[in-house]
């Protein structure tokens, strides 16, 4: 295959894993992994540089929009990236003794997980009684809804940023957004409504994934001509994606693509059970 | 005279800042990268596809920051797509140093220690030689 034939097809297969990765609201990254290694036969390593630089692309290009909004809690944020940026280079350091076939197990395991919880019941209540952790912390804020500005506090906010750890090292390791696991911190510890949680752990992929991207890159695993048509392919196909949700709600779409993904991950784990990586 | 500088920087004005620069800083990195692709395509595009399946890290020249913005100066196409990486890494961390400069404006000490702290994090990635 000549150089022009791959990137045309890269492009493409990028384009449909963002637009994938947007209406099932995994992200952009998470679906490149599978695309390069498993359909075009790339070792782990360059996936994971590539993969890594659509989360960025596909994070920091829709955060821009909802911090517009004033939907997204930036001190929440700020905060938590403390965790998460510690986590992530502490996961991208231990990638290199890790071996692959371990890390495609991982990945499959946490797809799996990741399109499990984009299916369950989101927390719409709001908490009017946070803890006192928080309101020190002035993590608690207001945000706009179709019924005017709603405020809302939060609490738990120890065991919120023990999971956005987690969450960090599993993104560094793994060179994906792990959103589902901060939206899990952010939900389900914090007790967040679902649309802050969700554009504030979007917000925060970008920074997470820096911080490893670094790391990655002094490395040797991004490569040039695996990174631009994945950047250009994920972007286009998230934009196109965040067009569409506008316009419908993918809630059959979703279960469609969730199930899909999870033959994808049983794959992976399969593949890195045989030494396939 | 404190009173009015706080009241001027409110919330909303840091996050139509930062709302700005991700959306520019993406957009930048995005047209890099393409016009490295197109002309990478257009000088190697009929030369066999790299062998992807076998991992042996990238040269010097794309490790490097020195490295990777000599490659972009001369116009080497590799070298403009690297560079085009490297500039999206940077927006979220160019992002962490506009929080930093609107909380300190706002007066708020706790968030500007925090931001501090992630920045910290952020460089000692960049700059501490984590190559491993």
């Amino acid at each position: 295959m000549t150089i022009l034939t791959f990137s045309i097809i890269l492009l493409a297969g990028s384009y449909l894993a963002g637009l994938l990765g947007s209406l099932t609201g995994l992200g952009g990254g998470v679906v490149v992994i599978p695309l390069l290694t498993l359909v075009f036969g790339v070792d782990i390593r360059y996936a994971i540089g590539a993969a890594l630089l659509a989360s960025i692309a596909t994070s920091s290009g829709s955060a821009s929009a909802y911090v517009k909004e004033g939907i997204t809690n930036i001190r929440l944020g700020m905060f938590l990236e403390i965790a998460t940026t510690i986590g992530a280079v502490i996961g991208a350091l231990i990638a290199v003794y890790t071996p692959t076939n371990t890390i495609a197990i991982m990945f499959g395991a946490v797809l799996i997980f990741s399109a499990a919880m984009t299916l369950r019941k989101k927390n719409q209540e709001v908490l009017t009684q946070g803890s006192p952790l928080a309101a020190k912390l002035k993590l608690n804020s207001t945000y706009p809804t179709p019924k005017g500005e709603v405020a809302y506090q939060l609490k738990n906010v120890g065991a919120g940023f023990s999971i956005m750890t987690v969450a960090g090292v599993i993104s560094g390791l793994l060179g994906i957004g792990s959103g589902a696991l901060k939206v899990l911190a952010m939900d389900t510890a914090m007790r967040i409504p679902f649309k802050v949680s969700t554009t504030t752990s979007n917000f925060m992929i970008g920074v997470t994934a820096a911080a490893s991207a670094v790391v990655y890159l002094q490395r040797g695993y991004m490569d040039p001509g695996l990174a631009f048509p994945v950047m250009l392919g994920v972007l286009g196909g998230a934009f196109t994606g965040s067009k569409l949700l506008m316009k419908m709600n993918p809630q059959v779409l979703r279960v469609i693509f969730c199930a899909a993904i999870t033959f994808v991950a049983l794959e992976m784990i399969y593949n890195g059970f045989q030494h396939k990586f | 005279m404190k009173k009015t500088v706080s009241n001027k920087w409110q919330d909303t004005d840091v996050e139509q800042i930062v709302g700005q620069l991700l959306r520019y800083g993406v957009l930048t990195a995005t047209i890099v990268a393409f016009v490295g692709g197109a002309f990478y395509i257009a000088t190697r595009g009929g030369m066999p596809m790299p062998s992807y399946h076998k991992f042996t890290g990238e040269g010097a020249g794309f490790t490097t920051y020195g490295g990777i913005i000599n490659g972009a100066l001369s116009l080497n196409s590799a070298g403009i797509i690297q560079f085009g990486v490297l500039l999206l890494i940077a927006t979220p961390v160019l992002r962490i140093i506009f929080s930093l400069v609107g909380f300190a404006l706002e007066k708020d000490r706790l968030y500007v220690c925090i931001t501090l702290l992630v920045l910290a994090v952020i460089m000692t990635s960049i700059f501490g030689g984590l190559k491993v």
